[in-house]
């Protein structure tokens, strides 16, 4: 069930309020090579409606939302 | 078999006049406003499109011309009236104004500091993601002429050009959304 994701970069937007968190996300995700994850830190109340639409509308794929406190982690697969 | 042939050619030929009925995965934003809080609002819109995947032109008309003044730029060689409307309209950013609350400027000024505490990105900050984006702006040239504004004293922003309204409607017929702001 709680299978370790390997991460191959990790994207720290804490602070940023919208649009930002998906601006750098989008550009960030650049980065590493197709099929490869990265784990983004936001603390925009708003990112957890976000990133589901986002990742859907961009065609990549969201593998988990961790909600702990102010900071809420994504896990995203970069697909294109 | 013959007929056979023909019937693809006859499909084929209608498959691309549907081809060409499908908008793009584009949008298309006519800024009209020059409040901040509404051009602010268009290039979150822009830049959050951009980073949807899709493509983002903007338009920028009428009281939405002077936004893009670049305040350090000059030009000279205006007619009584250009000098009127250049020395009334804001110049650039930095003189742009909120649609509410601005209360001769105490509100602008309050909403900019508070923008900056809570970290949200100023309108010259959006410009310039919008630049990075590849968020391309037209001119209304019209605009330019009426307020006697002159093309050098325009921001630098390297997608920019200046057009008419068949440019916006080309691509706006092109688009999937398609906002007036």
């Amino acid at each position: 069930m709680n299978e370790e994701i390997k991460v191959n970069k990790v994207l720290d937007l804490k602070g940023l309020p919208c649009p930002m968190p998906i601006l750098k996300t989008s550009r960030g995700i650049k980065e590493v090579e197709i099929g490869q994850v990265i784990e983004v830190l936001s603390t925009d109340p708003g990112s957890l409606a976000d990133f589901p639409s986002w990742t859907r509308s961009s065609g990549n794929e969201l593998l988990k939302t961790d909600q702990g406190g102010e900071v809420t982690k994504f896990y995203i697969r970069r697909l294109i | 078999m013959q007929n056979i042939e023909a019937q693809i050619e006859e499909l084929k030929s209608q498959i691309s006049a549907i081809d060409k009925k499908i908008p793009s995965n584009k949008i298309s934003m006519i800024v009209f406003s020059g409040d901040m809080d509404k051009v602010l609002a268009a290039f979150v819109i822009a830049t959050g499109a951009v980073a949807m995947g899709m493509e983002v032109v903007m338009f920028f008309t009428f009281w939405g011309t002077p936004v893009l003044r670049d305040k350090n730029k000059k030009s000279g060689g205006k007619d009584t009236m250009g000098k009127m409307f250049g020395a009334m309209l804001p110049k650039g950013t930095c003189e742009v104004k909120l649609s509410k609350m601005n209360m001769g400027g105490m509100g602008t000024a309050m909403m900019k500091s508070l923008m900056k505490k809570k970290n949200v990105a100023s309108l010259d900050q959006m410009i310039e993601m919008a630049q990075e984006f590849g968020v391309q702006i037209y001119v209304c040239e019209m605009s330019m002429d009426l307020m006697g504004f002159k093309r050098e004293e325009m921001i630098d922003y390297s997608n920019m050009s200046y057009c008419g309204v068949a440019t916006f409607l080309e691509q706006a017929k092109d688009s999937r959304i398609q906002l007036f702001i």
